[in-house]
């Protein structure tokens, strides 16, 4: 079996693990756009500060639930992973000819076909609260592909935990973290409104901010090519990263086993 | 059932402080949302019609209590359904004399973690110079609230847990709070926000805990009396709830 049929062999487990969950599912389903629904109605006034750089609040946050949704169910690949190495199923995958490369991708696309449909749900529920797409029919792979690779950076990111620790729990005790990521950044407001010079500092070196103003621009200012190939860079970076990280990880878990 | 409540509290008390994946959730989430929303809304003050005195830390510091307040008691819920999974509630339910000190004990328990959460999130907002203009009396008023939607929170999902006996009804005891709780006035005043959120929030019973701690936190008992008047019975409710839980765990 070559390479590619083995991750896809490995990605289609990983996917029907995860929607055989229906709680977890629910959860990645509802919450993104339960959080853009409340937020967006809460925060509404504060399209009218000058410089806002949207019509309404719901615009601006329409970007949100591709990130939350990227963050769940990428944790939630590697908390299964967790679970795999947990309950013994890793060390005997370890004795199939699956190549390690195959393991750790296969659970990956998993996670990434999983979230390609979720993407597609807060598209239509992101429109249904009234926000709009200025990238237009065009733009939308190009924001689902960047926001797919978030999923795939944090994941790898997970990955790494859970090859390390070997627990579920390690994972999903790190979740939190990847929050500070995101609440730590220019998700609620843009860069230059944002008053504290200590959080303005903190959300400049964020990387997550540069994620979420790319998939942002496609939504309130169309192609804005700079703002989207920052987003890109920022987000193959953190794959080339967390990937290298992941690999040492597995193979030092294959070497314990 | 003293005996009983200490030995509850004192294990749920030790899991949650060695514990990562209970520790970190129930300390970070308040954290995160308090610099999070504090450090990048501030300007969110300069929009007309928000007239609280204290600032926009302060204004989110008092929504940060009583969120953290109330999922405190849902961590707690997670707790006692992964002890029924695990069995050990089994085997606790044989071993106290008075079945509902254990209820007190995880109530204990949670109230004592609150605190501690608490004083952390009060740390970094004096830090960042987040300003209270309540006096010590205010203060101890604004704990009282919030120990007692901390109870609130608690009673709920334990009588959750207690039913169900499975983490899987995790989300069954958290999307409810999370849905009150954000469909309260969290960012802006009640009086700035429009439309449905604006009739929702009224009705809201959250709104009255999170206005009640804006106004003790401001130095004023403005909304304080309507704060402790819906959670006085609400705790008896839900405590009420809670009971009735523990006797259908007793039923197995």
């Amino acid at each position: 079996m070559s390479a590619t049929a083995q991750i896809a062999f490995l990605g289609r487990r990983a996917f029907l693990r995860s929607i055989r969950q229906p709680g977890q599912m629910a959860f990645a389903l509802v919450f993104p756009l339960f959080f853009l629904f409340v937020v967006s109605s809460g925060l509404d006034p504060v399209s009218s500060v000058p410089g806002f750089p949207a019509d309404s609040y719901v615009d601006f946050m329409f970007a949100i639930p591709f990130v939350h949704g990227a963050l769940f169910t990428a944790l939630n690949s590697a908390i299964e992973l967790g679970r795999d190495i947990d309950t013994g199923f890793l060390n005997r995958l370890a004795l199939t000819p699956a190549r390690g490369i195959a393991i750790m991708l296969g659970n990956l696309a998993g996670g990434v076909a999983l979230v390609l449909i979720q993407y597609c749900i807060y598209f239509a529920g992101g429109l249904l609260m009234g926000a709009h797409f200025e990238a237009g029919l065009l733009g939308v792979p190009v924001l689902f592909v960047l926001a797919a690779l978030g999923a795939v950076a944090i994941g790898a990111a997970g990955m790494t935990v859970a090859l390390r620790s070997g627990s579920p729990e390690a994972v999903q005790g790190i979740f939190p973290l990847f929050f500070v990521g995101l609440f730590l950044s220019s998700m609620n407001m843009p860069r230059n409104l944002i008053e504290n010079s200590w959080f303005q500092w903190i959300a400049t070196v964020n990387p997550v901010s540069y994620l979420i103003e790319g998939l942002r621009s496609l939504i309130v200012a169309g192609w804005d090519i700079q703002t989207l190939a920052i987003g890109y860079g920022v987000a193959l970076g953190a794959i080339a990263l967390a990937l290298s990280v992941s690999a040492r990880a597995f193979r030092a878990r294959m070497t314990r086993t | 059932m003293i005996h009983v409540a200490s030995a509850v509290a004192y294990r749920v008390i030790k899991k949650s402080l060695t514990n990562i994946s209970f520790l970190l959730p129930a300390l970070m989430f308040p954290v995160i949302f308090f610099v999070g929303f504090a450090g990048a809304l501030s300007g969110v003050d300069r929009i007309p019609g928000f007239d609280y005195e204290p600032g926009y830390e302060t204004f989110q510091f008092a929504f940060v209590l009583v969120q953290s307040a109330a999922m405190a008691g849902v961590f707690t819920g997670f707790g006692i359904a992964q002890d029924f999974e695990r069995g050990f509630a089994r085997r606790l339910m044989i071993a106290a004399p008075r079945r509902s000190g254990i209820l007190v004990g995880y109530a204990i328990a949670t109230m004592i973690r609150w605190v501690l959460n608490t004083a952390v999130v009060l740390a970094i907002g004096l830090l960042i110079g987040m300003e209270i203009l309540g006096n010590g009396l205010d203060l101890f008023a604004l704990l009282l609230l919030g120990l007692t939607v901390n109870l609130i929170g608690t009673l709920w999902a334990a009588g959750v847990a207690l039913r169900l006996r499975s983490t899987q009804a995790g989300p069954i005891m958290q999307f409810p709070i999370f849905l009150v709780i954000f469909l309260a006035p969290v960012f802006v005043p009640i009086d700035l926000l429009t439309g449905w959120i604006h009739a929702v929030a009224t009705v809201n019973p959250f709104t009255a805990f999170i206005e009640g701690a804006r106004s003790l936190l401001a130095g004023s008992t403005e909304e304080v009396g309507v704060a402790f008047g819906i959670a006085v019975p609400l705790a008896a409710l839900f405590g009420l709830w809670a009971l009735t839980g523990l006797r259908s765990a007793e039923r197995g």
